[in-house]
């Protein structure tokens, strides 16, 4: 461990490379995250399976290239797709739960969570599987930093995507209404929204945008029925540390999340990127247990 | 005690006393039910009388597991030089060596894992209704990451548990009786508390935690204890699996979030939740028609959890006892008052 932070202060170098990589894939952890934050928001339901969402949707991705469609085309017929499934799953389960308890929607995506892992184990086999898109690798600092450019290709597409949701979440009448029934569920009932096409909606908006992700992740990470969970994880990572509604604070919060998971991997060993996540989940629980703390005694 | 429920237990007891003498190849699968039962109540302890649902008790289970291989291996050798061997080294445990370590082992276990509870539920039970959930979960996940990365308990390869002297039919009888005590140890002291002033304070927590502190309840104080008891019997039947199996490893022997971890909460679902009989219900049907059905399902198995999982906490969330308090309130001592009933719910809001 000690070796390897010295390496990373003898070669800073090492240091961009390690914080290029963290920042390209976190804007992929982005995506999820935002999707989660979206339904959580409006709809009060904590999405487990949203890592299996993701998964499944690069699943999809890797069947059309494997017909000869270029993964970054299978971006759209995979958002639609996923549309169609995240309204089924809707109408099935969620549109059930959503007025019951909390916990209640939480067993029900987690148990659909597994549902899903492992279908997708079943039809899809347990190979850790990749994309080839076919982009050329970029060597910067005479070869010392290397960036595929279909990393950057990534990045970009996450950051226009995230501003194509902004856009429509300002300016078209639908994200209007989501807005409205986040706030206030009732008083956007009351004001003539139907806010059970709102639920609808957003579940499958946020299936779509798990299943962009997903595409993404196929092409520039590695797709495995069970690494579904991490994603959830991480999205959840995410939502608690930014906070809902806080779109700065999640781009903020995904980047660097990439980047700890690099140096962490890096640093501490492969084995312990996965004990990261979930130790920096506990970290982002904690830090919320004291802000609350905090709120309490300011009312005592 | 009423007469028909003294019957009741008398011809429960009776039934695990000739079952395995009956059944002598299925002695193993037996043993697993008393596990499921101990496991469905001890999570009904939190998730049911107290309203707060963990998805990570698994943890204690494992912890259980390893403080009881490092009690027993770690009493007369090196465990580092055990685990790192693989089973090459050659270990012989007398059989006064083997019975003292077991014991001493299943002991500490649960003292730590009681412990552990306790430390863990410092910092966990801040959190409440889902954060609570994800947050045990995300505590079962990266004990088994931890564990996995430690080399001193053979890592991700695992250890070999000591070998029981004696017929092998004589130690699955063995670890029988050993569980079916500890679940039946579990079953009479959730009985005993649940009746208690402790208990009303449990329901009092889930039915409305901020009103039962106002009331003067040391909220905190009861979440833990609550919290160590479960732990406290999950130490003990993790101990015992570890040496059921005869091997132990983080992912799928002590640490199966995905497995033992979700059927905790599937089969106090599935029986109904905050009831004392409800999980034993719902852990013996679902050990029996796992077990019958498990085999045919070809790969499907885990995809038939999941479903039953969504669709018992979708359409049938009260479970088999809730139904059956519904459908024969009398019947449990339950008294439907209409009256009662009509005039609370003028008055609410």
């Amino acid at each position: 461990m000690w070796d390897n932070i010295q390496i990373l202060v003898a070669a800073p170098v090492f240091n961009v490379q390690l914080l290029l990589n963290g920042l390209l894939i976190g804007a992929v952890f982005g995506l999820a995250a935002y999707g989660l934050a979206l339904v959580w928001g409006v709809t009060n339901v904590k999405n487990l399976a949203q890592g299996d969402f993701v998964m499944f949707g690069g699943y999809l991705g890797y069947e059309l290239s494997k017909h000869g469609l270029h993964p970054i085309f299978a971006l759209i017929p995979v958002a639609a797709v996923m549309y169609v499934f995240g309204w089924i799953v809707y109408k099935l389960v969620v549109s059930r739960v959503i007025q019951r308890e909390l916990f209640t929607s939480l067993l029900a995506t987690f148990g659909l969570a597994i549902v899903m892992q492992q279908s997708m184990n079943l039809l899809f086999g347990p190979e850790v599987r990749t994309v080839e898109s076919g982009f050329k690798t970029r060597e910067l600092f005479d070869g010392l930093v290397t960036v595929t450019d279909i990393r950057m290709i990534s990045f970009v597409l996450c950051g226009l995507l995230a501003l194509a949701l902004v856009l429509f979440m300002k300016k078209s009448r639908m994200g209007q209404a989501i807005r409205a029934t986040a706030q206030d569920a009732r008083a956007a009932r009351v004001m003539g929204v139907d806010t059970e096409r709102v639920y609808a909606f957003t579940f499958s908006l946020n299936a779509a945008i798990c299943g962009v992700a997903g595409v993404l992740i196929s092409m520039i990470w590695v797709l495995q029925p069970f690494y579904g969970i991490a994603y959830s994880v991480r999205a959840f990572v995410i939502v608690t540390a930014a906070g809902l509604g806080n779109l700065p604070g999640v781009i903020v919060m995904a980047l660097g999340l990439g980047a700890i998971e690099q140096y962490s991997g890096f640093v501490l060993g492969a084995q312990f990127q996965q004990a990261t996540v979930v130790g920096l989940l506990l970290i982002a629980l904690i830090w919320r247990r004291l802000l609350l703390q905090r709120h309490r005694q300011a009312l005592q | 005690m009423s007469r028909n429920s003294i019957i009741l237990h008398c011809a429960i007891l009776a039934a695990g006393i000739v079952a395995p003498l009956l059944f002598p190849g299925l002695v193993f699968q037996f043993a697993m039910l008393w596990i499921m039962i101990l496991f469905a109540l001890t999570w009904d302890v939190l998730g049911g009388q107290m309203g707060y649902n963990s998805l990570g008790n698994i943890l204690f289970f494992g912890f259980g597991m390893y403080i009881c291989a490092i009690t027993q291996i770690g009493m007369f050798y090196n465990v580092a030089e055990y685990t790192a061997a693989f089973g090459a080294i050659k270990v012989d445990f007398t059989d006064q060596q083997y019975y003292v370590g077991l014991a001493l082992g299943l002991v500490l276990a649960a003292v730590a894992c009681a412990l552990v509870a306790a430390l863990l539920s410092w910092v966990l039970f801040g959190l409440r209704g889902p954060y609570f959930a994800i947050g045990t979960l995300g505590a079962a996940l990266a004990a088994a990451e931890l564990t996995g990365a430690w080399n001193y308990v053979g890592g991700g390869g695992g250890i070999s548990m000591p070998v029981f002297p004696g017929e092998p039919g004589v130690r699955s009888l063995f670890f029988y009786s050993l569980c079916m005590a500890a679940s039946i140890a579990c079953y009479f002291f959730l009985r005993w508390l649940y009746g208690t002033r402790f208990g009303l304070a449990l329901n009092a927590i889930r039915d409305d935690e901020d009103k039962a502190e106002a009331m003067g309840l040391h909220t905190n104080r009861y979440k833990m204890v609550a919290w160590s008891i479960s732990a406290f019997f999950l130490g003990i039947v993790g101990g015992l699996f570890g040496n059921m199996t005869g091997f132990i490893e983080p992912m799928e022997v002590a640490y199966p979030t995905l497995t033992f971890g979700i059927f905790m909460v599937a089969m106090t679902l599935l029986g109904g939740k905050g009831t004392l009989w409800g999980p034993v219900i719902g852990a013996t049907l679902f050990h029996v028609v796992k077990e019958v059905t498990w085999t045919y399902l070809l790969g499907w198995q885990y995809v038939a959890l999941g479903l039953l999982i969504i669709v018992n906490v979708v359409y049938f969330q009260q479970g088999i006892m809730g139904w059956m308090q519904e459908r024969w309130p009398q019947r449990f001592g339950l008294v439907v008052d209409s009256e009662g009933a009509v005039a609370s719910r003028e008055n609410a809001p």
